[in-house]
C-alpha cells in the first residue's frame, strides 16, 4: 500500500454542486421590499412636493385622496405622505443603527465569553443578568431621561440594553462551535487565536445573531415609535412615526387614518425585515 | 516504569509519552480517563492505539497535541519529542512545540472542516499565516497537497466548500490540512471510520504513501483491527485508561498474551465462520471515578483469579518472548494458554449451535 489507487470515476465524477440560484424568493422580496422603503427615505425631497413641517390650518384635517395630498393632512394641514416619507429617514437611521451597535458589541463579547469562559465569562454573564432582569422599556426609559431627548440618547439607550440579546446567542453558539473538530483541527495547526475566532468560529456563529438582528430592528423602531408616544423620542414637530400615531391618537374617531398609516408602515418594514430574516435562513441552511 | 520499546532501525523516537496521567475533575469525584500510558512512535513508523468505546484513546491522543477538552488536565508523566520533555515548557512554547511538530486528522470530515469557508483556503491557511508564505505561494502549496492526497482537478476543488465534496474527497482535504503544517507525527483519531470500504482503503493507502515519503511518524486510534493490522507495525492495546498489552501487530494479532485482546479479537466477526452467536466480552468497563483494584479487567475476564485484584495498583506491563518486544500487563500470563482457549470456545460455539 505504498502508492494511491486511482480513484474510482463516482468519486472524480461529482464536481462540486452548486446550490440551486433564484429560488430564494423569501429573502428577494424581503429585500426587495425593504429597499423600495429605503429608497423612498433617501428620495423623499423627490418624491413630495410637500415640506412636511408646513402648516396651513385652511388646509387641515382633508381626507386621503384629496388634491395635492395624496394621504391627506394632519390637524395641523401638514401633509401627511411627505411626513411618512421624511419620517422613514430618522425611523431606518435609528433603527438599524440602534441594531448594529449592540450586535458588533454583544458579538464581540459573546465571542470572547465563549471561547476564554472562566473569570471573564462570569463577569459578563452577571452584567447580562442584570440588564435582563429589568423590563425593557423600564431601562430605555430611564437611560433616555437621564441622557435627554434626542436620536443620540435613543441609541445609547437601546445599545445599553440590546447587545446582552446577541452576547447570549453568539456565546451560546460558540461554546458548541468550539468543541467541534474544525476548531480543534485549526487549534491542533496552531494557528493564532485571533485567526480561530474571527475566521473560523466567527463566520460560523454570526448567522443566528444577524437573523435576530433582523427582528431586532423591528423592536427598536417600535421603541422609537414607543418612546416619541411618550414624549422621550424625537422632539416634534420633526416628522417622525411615533409621533405621528401619538398625534393622530387624538382624532382616531373621526380621522382614523392618521395613526393607522405611520402604524402601517411600521407593519410594512416589520415584514420586509422578517421575510429577510427567513430568506437568509433559507439560504445558508441549504449548505 | 515500562520501558517503551523501539522498533530496530527507529532509535530515536520523535515522540514518546512516558505515564502519562489525564484526570477530568467532575462533581462525583476525578475522573482517571488515562492512568500511565506510555507510547513511542519513531520517523516513518505507524503506531496502533485500539480498544473499546471510552477506554481512553482518543483523550491520549489529544493529551499528546495539548488540546484536551477544558476541564480535562495532565496530572502526571513526561511527553518528550526528539527526547527534550515539552510539559515543562511554558504554555505557549508547549503549544507552539506540539503543534510544529504534529498534526491530527479526525474522524468526521464534516465537522472537521469549517463549513463556511473554501476548502483550498483552509489548506492554504497554515502555510499562509504560519509559514508566512505569500499569497500565491500557499496557493500552490495548497494544490500541490490536494495533489499529494490525490484530489483529482484540485485547481477546481480548491474554490469547492466541504458540503459539496463526498466524504473521501472531505477526508483527503483533512489529511492535506493536516500535511500543511509539515508535521513529524501525525495523530489520526478513527480516520476511517465514517467512511465505506472502499474509500477506507485509498484513504488508508493515502496516509501510508505520505508515511513513507516523509518518514512520517504515524499514531492510528481505531477500534476496527483490520485497518489497524492492515496499517501499523506496532499496536498498543488500551483498556480503562492503561495500555494492557503492547507489541509487533502480527504477533500481537495472532497470538494475544492479555486476555482483554484476546477477547477483543474473538469478537471481531469472521465471515468464514459460521456461527450462531458472535462472541462477545460480557459486562461493562469500570467507570474511571473509583479506579478499580488491581487489574481493571478481571471482573470481566474469564482466567481471573485472586491474584489479580490482590494488588491495589493496577499491573505493570511485562516483557513476554525475549526474542520480540511484546509486553502484556496480565499477572497470569504465564498460567494461561489463550490459544487453547479460543479453541475451546469455538468448539463450544459449535457445540452450541
Amino acid at each position: 500500500m505504498t502508492s494511491i489507487p486511482a480513484p474510482i470515476p463516482t468519486v472524480t465524477a461529482d464536481a462540486p454542486r452548486q446550490s440551486r440560484p433564484g429560488r430564494n424568493y423569501t429573502l428577494y422580496v424581503g429585500l426587495t421590499l425593504f429597499a423600495l422603503i429605503v429608497l423612498a427615505a433617501i428620495f423623499a425631497p423627490l418624491l413630495t412636493s410637500a415640506d412636511p413641517l408646513q402648516q396651513n390650518l385652511l388646509q387641515a384635517r382633508l381626507a386621503p385622496g384629496s388634491s395635492g395630498h395624496l394621504l391627506g393632512t394632519d390637524d395641523l394641514g401638514r401633509d401627511v405622505l411627505s411626513r411618512i416619507l421624511f419620517g422613514a429617514r430618522i425611523d431606518l437611521k435609528v433603527g438599524v443603527l440602534a441594531v448594529l451597535i449592540p450586535l458588533v458589541v454583544g458579538s464581540m463579547l459573546g465571542l470572547l465569553c465563549g471561547w476564554w469562559g472562566r473569570w471573564f465569562d462570569t463577569i459578563v454573564m452577571r452584567l447580562v443578568d442584570i440588564v435582563v432582569a429589568f423590563p425593557f422599556y423600564v431601562l430605555v426609559i430611564a437611560l433616555v431621561f437621564a441622557l435627554g431627548q434626542g436620536t443620540r440618547s435613543i441609541y445609547i439607550a437601546i445599545s445599553a440594553v440590546g447587545w446582552v440579546a446577541y452576547c447570549r446567542i453568539v456565546r451560546g453558539q460558540v461554546l458548541v462551535a468550539k468543541e467541534q473538530e474544525y476548531a480543534l483541527a485549526a487549534r491542533a495547526s496552531g494557528l493564532p487565536t485571533w485567526r480561530i475566532l474571527v475566521r473560523h468560529l466567527l463566520p460560523n456563529v454570526i448567522l443566528q445573531a444577524i437573523v435576530y438582528a433582523m427582528s431586532d430592528i423591528v423592536l427598536s423602531i417600535l421603541a422609537i415609535v414607543t418612546l416619541s408616544y411618550l414624549g422621550l423620542g424625537v422632539a416634534p414637530p420633526t416628522p417622525e412615526w411615533g409621533s405621528m400615531i401619538a398625534e393622530g391618537q387624538n382624532s382616531l374617531l373621526t380621522q382614523w387614518y392618521l395613526a393607522t398609516i405611520p402604524g402601517l408602515c411600521v407593519v410594512v418594514v416589520g415584514l420586509a425585515l422578517a421575510l429577510i430574516a427567513d430568506g437568509l435562513v433559507n439560504q445558508f441552511n441549504k449548505r | 516504569m515500562p520501558e517503551p520499546q523501539q522498533q530496530p532501525g527507529h532509535a530515536t523516537p520523535v515522540l514518546e509519552a512516558v505515564d502519562l496521567h489525564v484526570e477530568i475533575p467532575l462533581p462525583i469525584g476525578h475522573l482517571q480517563a488515562v492512568r500511565g500510558v506510555s507510547l513511542s512512535v519513531g520517523a516513518g513508523e505507524s503506531v496502533g492505539l485500539v480498544g473499546e468505546s471510552g477506554c481512553g484513546k482518543s483523550i491520549t491522543l489529544r493529551a499528546l497535541l495539548g488540546l484536551l477538552p477544558v476541564p480535562a488536565r495532565v496530572t502526571g508523566g513526561a511527553l518528550l519529542l526528539d527526547g527534550v520533555d515539552v510539559l515543562g515548557m511554558p504554555e505557549r512554547r508547549r503549544q507552539r512545540a506540539l503543534t510544529d511538530a504534529m498534526s491530527m486528522v479526525f474522524q468526521d470530515s464534516l465537522t472537521a472542516l469549517n463549513p463556511v469557508m473554501r476548502v483550498g483556503d483552509q489548506i492554504a491557511e497554515v502555510p499562509r499565516r504560519r509559514l508566512g508564505m505569500s499569497k500565491s505561494m500557499a496557493h500552490a502549496r495548497a494544490i500541490d497537497l490536494m495533489d499529494q492526497v490525490g484530489i483529482p482537478d484540485p485547481e477546481q476543488r480548491y474554490r469547492a466548500y466541504p458540503h459539496q465534496l463526498s466524504g473521501g474527497m472531505r477526508q483527503r482535504v483533512c489529511i492535506a490540512i493536516a500535511m500543511s503544517t509539515e508535521p513529524r507525527v501525525m495523530l489520526a483519531d478513527e480516520p476511517t471510520t465514517a467512511l465505506d470500504v472502499t474509500i477506507q482503503a485509498q484513504v488508508l493507502a493515502v496516509i501510508d504513501k505520505l508515511r513513507v515519503e516523509r518518514q512520517l511518524g504515524l499514531v492510528l486510534v481505531s477500534h476496527d483491527l483490520a485497518v489497524v493490522s492492515q496499517t501499523c507495525s506496532r499496536i498498543y492495546v488500551m483498556y480503562a485508561g492503561r495500555v494492557v498489552e503492547s507489541g509487533g501487530s502480527a504477533p500481537l494479532l495472532a497470538t494475544p498474551e492479555h486476555p482483554y485482546t484476546d477477547a477483543l479479537l474473538r469478537s471481531v466477526p469472521d465471515p468464514d465462520a459460521v456461527v450462531a452467536r458472535l462472541a462477545s466480552i460480557p459486562g461493562q468497563p469500570p467507570t474511571l471515578v473509583d479506579v478499580p483494584r488491581g487489574c481493571a479487567f478481571a471482573p470481566r475476564c474469564t482466567y481471573a483469579a485472586d491474584v489479580c485484584t490482590a494488588e491495589a495498583s493496577p499491573p505493570e506491563l511485562e516483557q513476554v518472548r525475549a526474542a520480540e518486544p511484546h509486553t502484556t500487563a496480565c499477572l497470569r500470563h504465564d498460567d494461561i494458554d489463550l490459544s487453547a482457549s479460543a479453541e475451546d470456545a469455538l468448539a463450544l460455539e459449535k457445540e452450541a449451535r
